[in-house]
């Protein structure tokens, strides 16, 4: 069971990570995806820095866990997990996407130290993972495989492709997370295709299905524990969350979907974020 | 010389050598969208069920979960039919495991007119063109179903994607597979010859035969070049047969535009152009039909053969 001083530096981490995406533009002059990535900045944290059994001095390790963003837009707060985890320098987060930079526009699985797979067209990611959970399930690793889906990503019929493999046999190593933001690239998901026949689908295609908030750690926290002894199955975590969670200008927004903070901007979300900060430390107190 | 056709298909031999690896291998596994019958995979499946991944009628799931499972350390081949395999499922063979350079083994079935009676929908007359484009890929077409298990077999030794094309009915037969050599970017010279180069892959290999039999009875002097690794091609086989024979002729069971006679021009474009004439299904859509007679129709019989390459043979400077 996980304490609340751990569930506290999970906290703060989420809260570095998306500090490290808002500086992220400034520093390295590119455009980042802040939206996408400060939705699933809980989860991510948790994963990363609670759950998942891995070893940054060696990132192939066959037995450890593995995670699969197939969102591969919302990385950035992956990459800055993998490189507060050591996975490599902090100092990449100020080159990315830059020529030569090992942090591309997407994560790509031979030139960053930790990831799992190769994203970024949308759907893909999941049945890549799928693949991966098949392997270590008939290699009978003991590990598990981490899939973060997009609500929007979902539209895919590759997606349902996967769901229904996952659960016609039955892969309980395979937990899939939806960042349910509710926002895609052109508006609101719920407008454009309404997702909502989603969790009872999955539910007949054989997937135990959890439903939270996915912005409070308590909660992703208890539903990754949950997921993690299942059996039968694999699990889908039905995360609600918000685009842009933790900076009030961005929440909700979709102009944050991919955008550079002016100075001003920068300065107000850093401030906002830093106060975040302050306030756990002060609860860990 | 007079060919007869292989016992069994090409098909029916790639089901061999799946079962021969998967025996001397435990990483080797075997992903299809259902097409574990038409795939001939059921032997495998048959002893090795955990091993032979039936993802149902999904070929794009089959090709990403195929990456994932050579990201896994696995040593997957995917077989489907060619335009599914290449077409269908084409941004995941370029994405996830070309791009990755994942150690994936794509088998395309029906491969160019050899779909035959199944019609259009099933054919695979784009699939070397497509599969070419794309970095880290080892590309072949072999003539019959015996060399096609020597290359397989090559393909599995090889760390990397690959892409092999086959045939639906038997084809006819050319080699055995006991004394067929393949090394991938290689060309197998069949014939000695200085008037003209024939360079030929797939089906197209054993009419190329025929075709300088009849061409030597005409005192045309031709060189054949068979061709089953189109990509990496055998630049130094294309660089000579311009030098020593001044004309080049391509023949292959696939679409005129990207395949073959497309990488055979850009290396004579290159490095030393000579007239370069190319024969393949001229930008149209076929039919449904016997292999062979489509082969006729389409431009690409023997007699096709024959006459094109006399014909450049009496222009050439």
């Amino acid at each position: 069971m996980i304490t609340k001083k751990e569930i506290n530096e999970l906290k703060k981490m989420a809260c570095t990570m998306r500090m490290d995406v808002v500086h992220m533009g400034p520093r390295s002059g590119n455009v980042p995806h802040v939206g996408p990535a400060f939705s699933c900045a809980d989860i991510v944290s948790a994963l990363y820095f609670h759950f998942m059994n891995v070893r940054p001095e060696d990132p192939h390790w066959e037995d450890r866990d593995r995670f699969v963003i197939s969102k591969g837009h919302g990385a950035l707060c992956v990459y800055s997990a993998l490189a507060h985890r050591g996975f490599f320098s902090v100092d990449e987060l100020w080159k990315i996407k830059q020529v030569g930079a090992i942090l591309q526009g997407h994560p790509d699985m031979k030139k960053i130290p930790g990831i799992d797979a190769t994203t970024g067209s949308l759907g893909n990611g999941m049945s890549f993972a799928l693949g991966i959970a098949a392997a270590m399930n008939l290699g009978k690793k003991s590990g598990k495989v981490y899939c973060l889906l997009g609500d929007g990503e979902a539209q895919e019929g590759i997606v349902w492709e996967a769901a229904m493999y996952a659960g016609a046999k039955k892969l309980d190593n395979f937990i899939t997370i939806l960042d349910y933001n509710h926002q895609q690239g052109s508006g609101v998901v719920d407008d454009i295709i309404d997702m909502e026949p989603l969790k009872d689908c999955w539910k007949k295609f054989g997937w135990r299905v959890l439903e939270i908030n996915g912005n409070c750690m308590e909660e992703v926290c208890s539903a990754l524990e949950m997921a993690q002894v299942f059996h039968g199955g694999p699990t889908l975590i039905v995360a609600h969350t918000i685009k842009g969670k933790g900076v009030s200008f961005m929440e909700d927004n979709n102009d944050w979907h991919s955008k550079m903070v002016n100075e001003e901007e920068y300065k107000t979300a850093i401030a906002e974020l830093e106060a975040q900060y302050k306030s756990l430390e002060e609860e860990a107190v | 010389m007079k060919f007869e056709l292989e016992k069994r298909t090409s098909r029916d031999i790639y089901g061999d050598l799946m079962l021969d690896l998967a025996r001397e291998d435990e990483k080797v596994v075997g992903v299809t969208g259902d097409s574990q019958m038409m795939m001939r995979m059921t032997k495998m499946a048959k002893e090795f069920p955990n091993r032979v991944f039936n993802v149902g009628i999904a070929e794009q799931n089959a090709m990403n979960m195929a990456a994932g499972m050579a990201a896994t350390g696995y040593k997957p081949f995917v077989a489907g039919f060619a335009p599914f395999m290449t077409m269908r499922a084409c941004e995941q063979l370029r994405t996830f495991i070309c791009y990755p350079n994942l150690n994936v083994n794509v088998i395309g079935g029906m491969g160019g007119l050899s779909a035959s009676t199944e019609g259009v929908t099933h054919m695979g007359l784009e699939d070397i063109g497509i599969t070419r484009s794309f970095p880290n890929m080892i590309v072949t077409a072999p003539a019959d179903g015996e060399s096609a298990y020597v290359i397989g077999r090559a393909l599995y030794e090889h760390v990397g994607p690959t892409y092999m094309k086959i045939f639906k009915g038997a084809v006819y037969k050319v080699f055995d597979r006991n004394t067929y050599k393949f090394e991938i970017g290689k060309a197998n010279l069949m014939r000695e010859g200085t008037d003209v180069t024939i360079i030929a892959n797939g089906p197209m290999v054993a009419l190329s035969l025929e075709a300088c039999d009849i061409l030597a009875g005409q005192g045309v002097n031709a060189r054949l070049l068979e061709m089953p690794c189109v990509k990496p091609i055998d630049r130094e086989a294309i660089i000579a047969a311009a030098k020593e024979t001044g004309l080049i002729v391509t023949a292959e069971d696939h679409q005129i535009y990207c395949g073959l006679g497309s990488a055979v021009t850009e290396v004579v474009c290159d490095e030393y152009p000579v007239r370069v004439v190319r024969m393949g299904v001229k930008d149209t859509f076929a039919e449904s039909g016997d292999h062979y007679e489509l082969l006729e129709k389409y431009g690409l019989g023997t007699d096709s053969i024959v006459k094109t390459v006399l014909d450049a043979v009496q222009n050439k400077k």
